[in-house]
């Protein structure tokens, strides 16, 4: 399986969903890629930190969205933990930087919003981001085990993987099923983001292609819009939460 | 060599004057005597909608019937979710002249627009040719004439007393009640909420038990003030407490001492946790409807997401509580002269080489004011129609009688809230449209988002903190470089900036050094 998502993804990222070739996972690593500066939170003091408070973090890029007047969304991760920095002031020039792997310094507000942790920023703040020297890939981790439970959100931000999950008649409160397997936010042209509703056991959850992270020209956009109700998958992206989980898919493809 | 120079020198001018040209922009546009049906055009139309299927769908039937009666105009919608997108890409569009034809907009984003020249077409002369001007004689459809537009939104239309938009629909805000908690702790609701109510009840309901429970809910979570757009909200009670904001012509008023006191008094209740935004908590509905907030202030073009039956969610079935919602009017500091927001997308059409083609696109902006797109979309959510011809149909006053007698059309709550401004047009403003208008708003409510952040991570509010807030939003949002006021006529675009007046006596150097050589070269020929 991972062999199967480390490829797909490879094929699917565009800043994150690119269909560059990508890096393969860095292998053991030699050196310590959660020691941090001086002056730098460690993951355990970032997750202990109270909500509204200031922390910096070092961390590497997993993948981002898509530039725009003067701010970009990372998601970010080190090997204890993950950090989605959410609308990051930073230059276009800068943002074509965070390539997958790259080390970055961040300064910000530890926040959540809709049950999602993430790191805010001051409007206008370039100070906040600072690329360091240093490059480390993060591997997707499963998250089966926590599928259903409580403790899925231990796993919030982080790159992981779920299989063997069925796909749903994509059913809205408003409009009952649709026989569709998925959604669009916006079906007429496509610039917004796709819905699709997985199953396994007694549980369901609604997960989306981030428009801004992975557009209609990607691989994954595409293979979603090919999903038919009941297929069988196995899926891949970044576990962003709203209001309860919400992966930000990144690879999908027929369960192994 | 001296040739040389000559033609260097030439080549510059001749930059310079490429350069000059090409910042002319287009002519004017100059509505053709007729609409020549035997060429084709394809126009472009940007609209937005609020994640809501039905209005996707009222915007595809109203291109299918518009293209029925117009075959040879073909209409491409390309939909946001976003004004702020929108905006953005126009001006990006504006620099390629690759516009859309047709777009949905805030005036405040077509005063920018308008800083180019030609870009946005005024539609006064427009709205008045008797043949395919408003109500005019050879429209192929039953548009409304332009008495029948509601004075008050055509009026936001204009621009330095020119029309540049047509008003597509209106909203104000609203203010969601969980009257059940109001009531559980021992207030009564009023027809109309002051701010001092709506945050004295807020502060009782924070009291928790020893766990840290909230009393009033039985849970972790209790925001009893939410507010969707705090744009909105500092705007709103400036305008309550006759306090300044900015002028017609540019002038910015909006740091004085009555926002500091606004400011203050949002500190307050943001440190003890009863007030909070949707950039910093998330939706207002969401809290609403699981119990966890008291008064949602957001838009009435909401209201299908508000209450404990809305049709439409963001939270898991689970998560709802049931209560009864009732909505008022925004909250007031005088309830006898009450005074709320008027907003909602307007259309603007932009100018185009084949003057043809800005004919077609206005036939169908116009046609958006029909009564079929007007209820229509409409009755997707807490909007109101813009005519007064699609208000008087038999059909919408019949959907506004059938409120409540299902949950999905007639869903009351979204019918109460297109009341409360059908009920209150009169007490609807506006703010001033001119360039840079619409900073000072997102400006506006960076105040209050600032300090309620600043407040919830134990920074100092006082007159210290006030005069760097004020400093640090005028420097974000550029408000110490007025740029331009509301008339925007030809003469009285103000004084040219450095940059143009470096260029202008570059050329004038240019010019002299062109006619010296020629007549050192022409007495020395003579010689």
């Amino acid at each position: 399986m991972k062999k199967f998502l480390t490829a797909a993804v490879a094929m699917m990222m565009l800043a994150g969903c690119s269909n560059t070739p990508k890096p393969t996972p860095t292998p053991e690593p030699e050196q310590d890629y959660a020691a941090k500066s001086e002056g730098v939170m460690t993951f355990a003091e970032y997750d202990a930190a109270e909500l509204d408070t200031k922390v910096t973090i070092e961390a590497y890029v997993l993948g981002h969205q898509s530039w725009w007047n003067d701010k970009v969304t990372v998601y970010a991760q080190d090997p204890d933990g993950a950090y989605f920095l959410y609308e990051l002031p930073c230059s276009e020039e800068d943002a074509a930087k965070l390539v997958e792997g790259q080390k970055i310094k961040v300064t910000g507000y530890k926040s959540e919003w809709a049950g999602e942790v993430e790191i805010t920023f001051d409007e206008g703040d370039m100070t906040a981001l600072e690329i360091e020297e240093g490059n480390w890939i993060a591997e997707a981790v499963n998250a089966d085990e926590f599928w259903g439970s409580p403790d899925l959100i231990t796993m919030q931000n982080r790159k992981v993987y779920f299989t063997g999950v069925t796909v749903e008649d994509y059913t809205t409160d408003e409009d009952g099923a649709t026989g569709a397997a998925f959604a669009y936010k916006n079906p007429t042209d496509k610039t917004d983001d796709l819905y699709v509703q997985l199953t396994k056991g007694d549980t369901t959850y609604e997960f989306c292609v981030e428009y801004y992270l992975c557009n209609e020209e990607t691989d994954v956009y595409k293979a979603v819009e090919a999903l038919n109700i009941g297929d069988v998958v196995d899926v891949e992206g970044f576990l962003y939460w709203y209001n309860g989980p919400n992966l930000h898919i990144t690879a999908v493809g027929a369960a192994e | 060599m001296r040739r040389k120079i000559a033609a260097a020198l030439l080549c510059l001018c001749l930059t310079a004057l490429c350069g000059c040209h090409g910042s002319r922009g287009m002519s004017a546009f100059a509505i053709p005597e007729e609409f020549d049906e035997t060429k084709t055009y394809e126009l472009t139309f940007w609209a937005k909608n609020d994640t809501n299927k039905r209005q996707t769908a009222v915007y595809e039937k109203a291109i299918a019937d518009f293209e029925e009666l117009y075959p040879n105009i073909k209409v491409n919608m390309r939909l946001y979710t976003d004004y702020g997108r929108i905006y953005n890409d126009v001006i990006t569009n504006i620099s390629t002249g690759t516009t859309p034809d047709i777009c949905i907009t805030y005036p405040d984003h077509i005063a920018t627009y308008m800083t180019g020249t030609n870009v946005v077409v005024p539609l006064d002369e427009l709205f008045a040719d008797e043949k395919y001007g408003l109500g005019g004689n050879e429209l192929k459809y039953d548009g409304p004439r332009q008495d029948e537009i509601i004075p008050q939104f055509l009026d936001e239309c204009a621009i330095g007393g020119t029309h540049y938009a047509l008003p597509y629909m209106r909203s104000t805000e609203a203010l969601y009640i969980n009257r059940d908690y109001v009531e559980a702790l021992g207030y009564e609701v009023p027809d109309v909420v002051t701010w001092d109510f709506m945050f004295d009840v807020a502060e009782a309901a924070m009291a928790k038990d020893e766990a840290g429970v909230f009393l009033i809910n039985g849970q972790k979570i209790m925001i009893p003030v939410i507010y969707k757009s705090t744009d909105n909200m500092m705007i709103q009670m400036l305008r309550q407490k006759n306090a300044g904001y900015s002028d017609a012509d540019g002038n910015i008023a909006i740091f004085n001492d009555t926002t500091r006191e606004l400011l203050e008094t949002v500190a307050v209740h943001a440190k003890s946790g009863a007030f909070s935004t949707f950039k910093i908590s998330s939706y207002p509905a969401n809290f609403l409807n699981a119990g966890q907030c008291i008064f949602a202030i957001d838009s009435t073009a909401g209201a299908t997401w508000m209450g404990s039956k809305a049709p439409l969610a963001d939270i898991p079935a689970d998560q709802f509580v049931d209560f009864e919602t009732v909505v008022r009017m925004v909250p007031q500091f005088d309830p006898e002269h009450p005074q709320m927001i008027s907003q909602g997308p307007s259309v603007c059409i932009f100018n185009k080489p084949d003057s043809q083609r800005v004919l077609a696109a206005w036939l169908f902006a116009q046609y958006l004011l029909t009564n079929d797109v007007q209820i229509g979309y409409a009755e997707t959510e807490g909007y109101v129609p813009v005519t007064s011809k699609a208000r008087n149909t038999d059909t919408y006053q019949a959907y506004l009688e059938e409120a409540g007698t299902d949950g999905n059309l007639h869903y009351d709550i979204k019918i109460q809230a297109s009341r409360i401004l059908l009920d209150n047009v009169q007490y609807t403003f506006t703010t001033p449209v001119f360039n840079g208008s619409a900073s000072l708003r997102d400006a506006a409510g960076q105040l209050i988002e600032k300090v309620t952040k600043s407040v919830r991570r134990k920074e100092t509010i006082d007159d210290a903190y006030m005069e760097k807030l004020f400093a640090d939003v005028t420097a974000l949002y550029r408000l110490d470089q007025k740029q331009g006021g509301a008339a925007y006529t030809e003469d009285s675009l103000g004084p040219l900036p450095a940059a143009s007046k470096a260029l202008l006596a570059g050329l004038c150097g240019v010019w002299v050094l062109i006619l010296g050589y020629l007549a050192w070269d022409y007495r020395r020929r003579s010689s």
